[in-house]
């Protein structure tokens, strides 16, 4: 037997109302319950990344996420962050360094660059690399990602490029 | 692909958790980080009819530096480890091995008491609870039992842990002034599951071993501890002392090979983290001068 459950969240930042079942993980709950299709799904068992958004702040894998488990949490996916302009200079240096070729991984990547550019405002190369590690892009090569995180970076230290 | 079908009860303590498994046994799964669980669900290699939620449980999580051991609450996450100055002090060890599970967001939420119950033999807190003589404590109908980490682990994805337990936490003995350790990882992209790893802890008195723990991963059904340490300690080690305990430790492995490595392949590399993992320890470059044989 298997029944919905009630749960209410914060998702970037409106509060949300739902009846899910136990088995809707987060990512399917926020693209086709609430439409906010900008977080992908990519492989479903947490290796790709595509799917990554921030619970209570930290960054987690919504493809092993429960929906359930978001209750009385807050969620923020690429749109909040896009809509709110807190990722626009990453966001701009992805598009002038060609950081993205199909976009499948680029929210999830957006995602990522903006925890670590968060956590560590002057990340050097191998850092860059490490933080970005479990996600995975399937056109660029990766190098043209690490450019445009690194400019980013470096922009909002002042230092001119 | 999704997970099955599943009822969902959120467990408000550990009397509640004990419970919902006594009523339920292995007909249930606990739930706490979900970062091994939710993956082998989606895939659908287990279908619980019943998950029980224990991430809330607020009595299961933190680090407690007490009577001479490090006390880690079952659902102490990797990111809190990896950020603890208790661990960084009192074992060092786990600071250096957690950076190596999975990526950022993985570690944001999966556990260590989650990392140990699912007991996957490629993972690394598994081998660095052997190689720190850890105990890990249970609680189930009959009470609490008090497990010697290298008696909890008893094959792939198998401990010792019945369907009706919870794993509470973990005790490790704080690290000795003369204590050394040494951690790597061969895997293909960082974060990766090993292909062969070593979590080793040493006492070193006098540039010689007076205590070696060697725990290897990935290179069988559970973390081996190795017994060729037994003929690096209390002596001045040689090349070709080094290379005695190599031949031992290539006999007394046995591991699996699949797609990323043979089972050859996995015991060289096995020899080559001994060699790095001494001459790490001993601070001597001339034990890892060349593969050793």
């Amino acid at each position: 037997m298997t029944l919905h459950m009630q749960i209410t969240l914060d998702v970037n930042g409106e509060r949300v109302d739902a009846q899910v079942l136990p088995r809707l993980n987060l990512a399917d709950f926020l693209r086709e319950h609430l439409q906010l299709t900008g977080t992908h799904v990519g492989c479903e068992h947490g290796v790709c990344g595509a799917c990554t958004v921030r619970v209570d702040g930290e960054i987690v894998r919504s493809c092993l996420m429960l929906a359930v488990q978001t209750h009385n949490a807050s969620v923020e996916t690429i749109e909040g962050l896009s809509d709110s302009g807190e990722i626009s200079d990453l966001q701009a240096a992805f598009r002038d360094r060609n950081a993205l070729q199909c976009g499948f991984c680029t929210p999830g990547m957006l995602m990522a660059a903006q925890d670590l550019l968060r956590r560590h405002a002057e990340p050097d190369r191998e850092r860059i690399r490490e933080h970005l590690s479990g996600n995975y892009c399937r056109c660029t090569g990766y190098q043209a990602i690490i450019d445009a995180v690194e400019t980013a970076a470096r922009q909002r230290l002042g230092i001119k490029p | 692909m999704k997970a099955s079908a599943f009822s969902y009860a959120r467990a408000t303590d550990v009397v509640n958790a004990l419970e919902l498994l006594a009523a339920h046994g292995d007909k249930a799964k606990l739930l706490s980080g979900g970062q091994s669980l939710m993956p082998a669900m989606n895939l659908r290699l287990i279908s619980p009819e019943l998950i029980v939620d224990i991430g809330g449980i607020a009595e299961l999580r933190g680090i407690a530096v007490e009577g001479g051991v490090v006390t880690i609450g079952a659902l102490t996450r990797h990111v809190d480890l990896l950020g603890s100055p208790q661990i960084a002090a009192h074992a060092p060890l786990l600071t250096e091995a957690v950076a190596h599970v999975a990526h950022p967001a993985i570690r944001n939420r999966g556990t260590i008491g989650g990392s140990l119950a699912h007991a996957d033999p490629a993972s690394e807190l598994p081998a660095c609870m052997v190689a720190l003589d850890a105990t890990i404590i249970v609680r189930g109908p009959d009470g609490e039992r008090r497990i010697a980490a290298r008696d909890f682990f008893t094959g792939i994805y198998e401990t010792v842990l019945t369907a009706q337990e919870l794993l509470i936490s973990v005790e490790l003995p704080l690290a000795q002034e003369n204590a050394a350790h040494f951690f790597c990882e061969l895997a293909r992209r960082h974060g990766d599951y090993a292909i062969v790893g070593l979590a080793a802890q040493a006492i070193v008195e006098d540039d010689v071993f007076a205590d070696l723990r060697l725990a290897f991963f990935a290179v069988g059904d559970r973390p081996v501890l190795a017994k060729a340490a037994k003929k690096l300690i209390n002596v001045a080690i040689t090349p070709a002392q080094l290379s005695e305990a190599s031949k031992a430790l290539g006999e007394e492995l046995d591991p699996y090979g699949d797609q990323q490595a043979s089972a050859a392949m996995r015991r060289h590399l096995a020899k080559v983290l001994l060699a790095r993992g001494v001459s790490a320890l001993l601070g001597r470059s001339d034990l890892d001068a060349g593969t050793p044989l």
